[in-house]
């Protein structure tokens, strides 16, 4: 047998013996899924809103019956003064309170524009955001069908968000590449850079080195195992995203794959990254988990966007990995991205890979010190 | 290779940041040789290990190791080494016998095509082939990852502290093993905390605190210790050491055993006078007899030697 | 405190089908330095744990200072000092704290401990080290200080196992030394070794194959039975009939 496959076959055999970590490894993403997917839910249902309408003509009574159509809201209080709206913020339920100015339809008519103010509660204000999105987006719809009817001349009326693409707001379409980042992240990076550690922690390292084995011989045949399960465990995550959750999927999944592969080739190369520079398992998962996990899961854009981030933090977000994938990846699932739309975007991720690969062959040294 | 000498040491250094691990450390090894390198924890018998085996680099000096040079020439040298690092624990969730193939495959041979030389060894451990390394007794480790390191059939075999904490049957078995190998033609370069295990070597070098003190046959070791050394004996051993330690004239003063190791500072020592003072203080059936140095002896004193320079 | 610090009757552990400890039964006087030897996986370990309280035995009796494993562990563990090869001292503390930290645990007075502090640093002639990090010491003082930390809270019998592994000579010999000090002191020793040579300076020693005990007595007396020149030679005679594995 030659001595690669040899050292390939052991790692096998080492990851399957080790049940736990590998339940973990398989049962991860699928709980993971499943938390995200239904029980961190970003979307608003019955959220109670009070409304101040002091205009109370035709325009501002459809909206909000619009309003009061959806799932979403529950319209809880009629204002007669902007005194109240306060005092009712206090009681704790209201989310958000919709204030249309005086003379709303004449406004529209004659200026083409008229103002709604929208005021949440912004105590939560992931919450008070998307209540307000949701709000806006309603008005939006409500503008459009105002403008095709031709009942007025092009209606303005200002909310200016825009949400496309996940209409209906739902956070499972967000989270699944997210999650797909996290997940090889997970297994790429911080069990390729423990698995490498465990070797020198107990000092068959210096063996190995000893051995005829090349460096490169040890690092593909470390991360082999790796880039298989990486592989099944997005698939799994892309099928619960479809069919459990109704994720959609516009674009490719040739590409799909391409980039998935690319980014776990990084995620990789990072993971033998960490395991040049940690001495033990320890300060490999502290680094793999602070120095990786952490910022993939706060600064890529998986859960807070980055363009509300403070400056600094922005800047930071460029050398994340994750954030480049994950743009790359929601394009090409809910907005069906081409290659051509993605490209810098690749580029910049096959830079990084090719940036640690070559950084951890050079650090990964043929001696101990 | 022409000469017969397998490693040649030549005023090698070694730090780390302050620690000076090793100092201008010269010695040669010859073709055949059991070597020994005999010294307690931290006294760099690891460092001189990893420098043998390529895996350091010396701050001074050279190394030559089978003919080829430690540093330039490390990738030949590599095959030709069979490696036992002390800290080694084989792999844990690996049976003996995937273990044994593991190592096989990694040095490009096969289990089957250098079992004979192994044989004796592995043929006791057999019989667990399918048990997991990390269920074996420390002996049985031991001998597992002996038949690892020899399985490519290596020209030189080193050896860090295979015996560490394993117990004195075990040892006693190992060593038999080791003088089976060196029959083989294999040269074996050796370390251990244990002093008693240098009489079973050709040669030792004894090493303390970066530098070797005395390199030779354990036979001239031994008469490199020249004082008349006397064994004591007496049914209370704490208050004989206080006694003998206050003796005018007194030396040094090592139990050893059942006997309490004496030597005196001007030559020869008077088993009568002793026997006096001794039971003048109150010790009670005391036994003196002239005694034969051990190495830890020799090694004691050149310990004290070496800190008084 | 009864007249035997350890005192066994066919205590047994068993592990599934494996039986670790074989209804071994003995006793260890007040005062005496005990050795205990055996091969590799012969139980060592394993009594050791039943009579520090670690471990609940299977079946049989075990009194150590008087009370019982099986009931009193708590209390046993108050009486009993334990160091072992693998130091139990932390590295990145000072002596100093390290000593501190096991008063503390031992809950010995801030008064007293002020006072023990200073007489262990000077004890140990780490007087002058008594700031730096233990990492930075030698092994041999490094032992010293493990030891003297074992006995801080005055036990009754203090467990060592294999407390001189891989030390020089030199530094063994002082080791034992204090060793032998604190059993003047009427603390009783409990302690396991590979060094054949130590199990000599024992008062008296039992060595375990596959779990029983094969032999107990004083090296003298050993020697006698097993007509035997060293404890070395019985080590082996008895190893050698080992069945469990290669021992």
């Amino acid at each position: 047998m030659n001595s690669f496959a040899g050292f390939v076959i052991k790692e096998f055999k080492q990851i399957y013996r080790d049940k736990r970590t590998l339940t973990v490894l398989f049962g991860m993403p699928v709980i993971m899924m499943i938390l995200f997917g239904f029980a961190i839910r970003n979307e608003i249902s019955n959220a109670e809103i009070g409304i101040l309408d002091r205009s109370k003509d035709e325009v501002t009574h459809q909206i909000i019956q619009k309003l009061e159509a959806t799932d979403a809201f529950q319209v809880r209080a009629y204002l007669q003064d902007v005194n109240e709206i306060e005092a009712l913020f206090r009681e704790g339920d209201i989310k958000e309170v919709v204030v249309f100015e005086a003379n709303f339809r004449q406004k529209l008519v004659r200026e083409q524009r008229a103002d709604i103010q929208i005021i949440t509660d912004a105590t939560n204000p992931n919450l008070a955001n998307l209540v307000q999105s949701y709000t806006a987006n309603i008005i939006q719809d409500y503008v459009k069908a105002l403008n095709s009817e031709d009942q007025i001349e092009q209606a303005g009326i200002m909310p200016k968000v825009r949400m496309m693409y996940n209409p209906e707001l739902r956070s499972v379409n967000l989270f699944v590449p997210g999650l797909i980042a996290v997940i090889l992240m997970l297994v790429s990076t911080l069990m390729t850079s423990i698995s490498i550690t465990r070797e020198k922690e107990m000092g068959n390292m210096e063996i190995l080195l000893v051995s005829p084995l090349k460096p490169y011989h040890i690092i593909i045949g470390k991360v082999l195992p790796y880039l298989v399960l990486s592989v099944v465990n997005v698939i799994t995550i892309l099928i619960l995203a479809i069919f459990v959750f109704q994720v959609p999927f516009e674009g490719s999944y040739l590409l799909f794959f391409a980039e998935a592969g690319l980014f776990t080739l990084t995620a990789l190369a990072l993971g033998v990254f960490i395991s040049s520079v940690a001495s033990d398992q320890q300060t490999a998962m502290m680094i793999s988990l602070a120095g990786l996990l952490l910022p993939t899961v706060l600064l890529s854009g998986f859960i807070f966007p980055v363009q509300s981030m403070p400056e600094v933090l922005q800047w930071i977000s460029h050398i994340i990995p994750a954030k480049w994938f994950l743009i790359i990846v929601r394009g090409i699932m809910l907005k069906g991205s081409e290659l051509l739309m993605v490209w810098k975007e690749t580029l910049i991720l096959i830079g990084m890979t090719v940036f640690f690969i070559a950084l951890s062959l050079k650090k990964f040294k043929v001696r101990l010190q | 290779m022409k000469s017969t000498i397998v490693v040649e040491i030549n005023n090698v250094s070694k730090s780390f940041r302050q620690l000076k691990a090793l100092k201008q450390v010269s010695f040669a090894v010859e073709e055949g040789e059991l070597f020994g390198v005999i010294g307690p924890d931290g006294a760099g018998k690891t460092t001189l290990f990893r420098l043998i085996n390529t895996l350091l680099i010396p701050d001074e000096g050279t190394l030559s190791v089978l003919g080829y040079d430690t540093v330039n020439e490390y990738k030949q040298i590599r095959p030709l080494l069979g490696y036992m690092p002390g800290k080694f624990s084989l792999y844990q969730d690996l049976t003996v016998e995937e273990n044994l193939q593991f190592f096989a495959s990694v040095f490009g041979t096969s289990v089957a095509s250098n079992y004979e030389l192994i044989k004796p060894i592995y043929h006791q451990l057999e019989p667990f082939k399918n048990r997991l390394s990390g269920a074996l007794s420390g002996g049985m480790k031991q001998k597992l990852a002996l038949s690892c390191a020899l399985i490519h059939k290596p020209k030189l075999l080193l050896l860090d502290e295979p015996t560490t904490g394993v117990d004195a049957v075990s040892r006693k078995e190992f060593w038999d093993m080791l003088k089976m190998l060196k029959q083989e033609g294999i040269s074996i370069i050796v370390s251990t905390p244990y002093m008693d295990e240098a009489n079973l070597c050709d040669r030792v070098a004894l090493i303390q605190k970066g530098s070797i003190l005395q390199i030779d046959t354990p036979t001239s070791v031994v008469n490199g210790f020249t004082k008349p050394l006397l064994g004591v004996k007496a049914s209370n051993t704490y208050q004989l050491l206080k006694a003998l330690k206050s003796f005018p004239g007194s030396d040094s003063v090592h139990p050893f055993g059942e006997y309490v190791h004496y030597t005196e500072k001007d030559g020869e020592p008077d088993p009568k006078v002793l026997q006096d003072y001794l039971e003048q203080q109150g010790l009670q059936n005391v036994q003196i007899k002239l005694m034969d140095p051990a190495i830890e002896d020799r090694f004691m004193d050149l310990m004290h030697t070496a800190e008084e320079v | 405190m009864p007249e035997y610090a350890i005192q066994t009757e066919n205590l047994t552990r068993k592990f599934g089908d494996f039986i670790a400890v074989d209804h071994i039964s003995f006793e260890v006087q007040k005062g005496e330095i005990f050795g205990f030897l055996g091969a590799n996986g012969a139980g060592k370990t394993t009594a050791m744990k039943m009579l520090t309280g670690l471990l609940t035995p299977t079946s049989g009796k075990a009194l150590v200072t008087g009370r019982d494993v099986y009931t009193e562990a708590e209390f046993i563990k108050k009486q009993i000092g334990y160091m072992s090869q693998k130091f139990s001292l932390y590295d990145d503390l000072t002596p100093r704290e390290n000593i501190r930290f096991y008063g503390g645990i031992y809950g010995i007075s801030e008064e007293y401990l002020s006072q023990k502090i200073d007489e262990v640093l000077e004890g140990t002639g780490l007087k002058d080290q008594g700031d730096k990090l233990v990492q930075a010491l030698p092994l041999g003082w490094k032992q010293k200080l493990a030891f003297s930390i074992a006995i801080l809270h005055n036990p009754k019998i203090v467990f060592l196992d294999e407390p001189t592994g891989g030390v020089d000579p030199v530094t063994r010999r002082a080791f034992w030394e204090q060793i032998y000090e604190v059993a003047e002191q009427g603390i009783t020793v409990f302690v396991t070794t590979h060094y054949m040579d130590e199990a000599e300076y024992c008062d008296r020693l039992s060595i375990m194959v596959d779990g029983r005990m094969d032999a107990i007595g004083s090296p003298e007396d050993l020697k006698h039975e097993f007509s035997a020149s060293s404890v070395e030679e019985i080590f082996i005679k008895l190893a050698r009939s080992a069945k469990r594995g290669d021992g």
